[in-house]
């Protein structure tokens, strides 16, 4: 690990006045940046500790809606009963993330910022236009059966690790941030992150020094939710393809549907034509697979992960069934 | 920098980029925390944190100066053994041991997560969670053991959430004697 310089923020406002300069890094539950630090991924000159401040807490708004701290833990997340009772695909997304020690310390708003565990985005001997810009992609034609199959890019074809977001994504959540200049933003989440395109080091449309301070459910969606994950062991894996899914069923039609990918791509992925092919049609499995073959309509395989093509289009209807049957 | 590790003050000069386990190990004198991979995929590291589990070797010690910090060497000693570890002798929980440390207080975090009521991926009801078998695997999955003593170690924590007094563990022994007289 390089050395770097560090200070503990004692309000956000400070945080930000702190955030000058392109090596500074956030951090609060530092799991996921710590790991990069240690292998030289990451090389901050300068950390801002923000996991003191007052970020920690859950509150329901006069809508009916969650604000959540950016520094609420994954474990309280997922243990929140409001959460549970109202917004239970995110809950079951959480808890099917990472181990209890991970999730202990990981936050909400760093779970958002995760970094790809794209083999070669790790591997500093290897090419990867995520870390170092220009100098190519080792994981097209290389090892990638855990990669991208939507939206990617000759330059990247990352996936974003993350359980939540997808079920944030699925969930229409806003995340609140806080601008070096004192301004704050409300950014839906269907515009929260980028496609690697040209630029696969830029990963969200947040600026310099901008800080994610909350994360914003709004009014808890009438239907069944539920996230399916599909990973290579059982537990404490990432995933290969997960759905998840808020189906509202009305006199055998589809009212109202839902429907976000992780695994798949290098955002959580929501694509409106799976939505389209849902909602008036009656819930049968001709209704299903004309979703899934929206979902893989773009679908392009690098070789060893060709086979998430299939795996997503029977996961949505596995998830289609279960949301649906009587 | 100051620090409260089992209960007693410690002062330690560390390099910034020192994590916990680091301090733990190599400026403290505490060795029964251990570094297996030293990137949170194993679990050997895992130490409570003002009463919760996390991976000491990936957080960093100035980051935890006022914090309570307790290891393997507070829960229990040589001649007062913490039940869990007389629970992990009884039951030959381990082979060569390496990642029992890690075990012993991740059990001591995940029993306190079920008496608080956090559901798990095995829960079926997240509101009104179960405690069997499936639950401790899952809720474990962050300790490996290359040995494979798993078998051993949800035995062991079985027992000793049976013995805990309060309700919700009195429910997990109810379950397992009914898996017995099921079985």
């Amino acid at each position: 690990m390089k050395t770097f310089d560090y200070a503990k923020a004692d309000s956000p406002e400070a945080a930000v006045r702190d955030s000058a300069g392109a090596g500074v890094r956030y951090i609060a539950g530092g799991t996921n940046l710590l790991d990069l630090m240690k292998l030289q991924v990451e090389t901050p000159d300068r950390l801002v500790d923000i996991s003191r401040l007052d970020l920690a807490t859950i509150e329901e708004r006069a809508d009916g809606g969650l604000t959540i701290g950016a520094l609420v833990p994954n474990s309280d997340l997922a243990a929140d009963p409001r959460v549970i009772a109202k917004y239970e695909v995110l809950s079951r997304a959480l808890l099917a993330g990472a181990s209890g020690q991970l999730r202990n310390k990981a936050s909400t708003g760093g779970n958002l910022l995760q970094r790809t565990r794209c083999y070669y985005f790790y591997d500093t001997a290897a090419r990867c236009n995520k870390r170092e810009p220009g100098s190519g992609c080792d994981a097209i034609g290389g090892f990638n059966r855990i990669l991208a199959v939507l939206g990617t890019s000759d330059q990247c074809i990352a996936t974003h690790p993350s359980d939540m977001a997808v079920a944030m994504r699925a969930l229409d959540a806003t995340v609140v941030t806080l601008k070096p200049d004192g301004d704050r933003r409300r950014i839906p989440i269907h515009d929260f992150y980028r496609l690697p395109g040209d630029t696969p080091h830029i990963e969200t449309v947040l600026e310099p020094g901008e800080l994610i301070t909350h994360v914003e459910l709004p009014t808890p969606p009438v239907g069944r939710q539920a996230y399916r994950k599909v990973r290579d062991r059982a537990s404490y894996a990432f995933a290969l393809v997960s759905v998840a899914g808020i189906v509202r069923v009305e006199n055998d039609t589809i009212a109202a549907a839902s429907l976000a990918f992780g695994g798949l791509a290098h955002m959580p992925w929501r694509d409106a034509a799976v939505e389209a092919a849902l909602i008036g049609q009656p819930a049968t499995m001709a209704t299903f697979e004309a979703a899934a073959d929206a979902l893989v309509a773009e679908a392009r395989g690098y070789g060893s992960n060709d086979f998430k093509i299939p795996l997503a289009r029977r996961t949505l209807i596995a998830t289609l069934r279960d949301l649906t049957e009587a | 920098m100051h620090f409260t590790i089992n209960g007693q003050s410690h002062e330690a000069e560390v390099d910034i980029r020192t994590s916990v386990l680091d301090l733990l190990r190599e400026h403290v004198g505490l060795t029964g925390s251990k570094k297996g991979c030293d990137h949170g995929q194993c679990g050997a590291c895992t130490v409570l944190i003002n009463g919760r589990r996390i991976n000491s070797c990936l957080t960093l010690a100035v980051m935890h100066q006022d914090d309570e910090i307790v290891t393997i060497e507070g829960l229990g000693t040589v001649d007062d053994l913490h039940p869990l570890q007389q629970a992990f002798v009884r039951h030959d929980g381990y082979q060569c041991g390496y990642c029992t440390p890690g075990q012993i207080c991740s059990a001591v975090g995940m029993l306190d997560e079920v008496s608080k009521g956090w559901p798990s991926h095995a829960s079926a009801d997240l509101s009104d969670p179960a405690f069997d078998d499936a639950e401790i695997s899952e809720r474990m999955s962050g300790n490996l053991c290359r040995c494979s003593a798993y078998p051993n170690i949800v035995d062991a924590i079985r027992e000793v959430a049976g013995d805990e007094p309060d309700d919700r563990s009195a429910q997990a022994k109810d379950d397992v004697m009914t898996r017995e007289v099921a079985a």
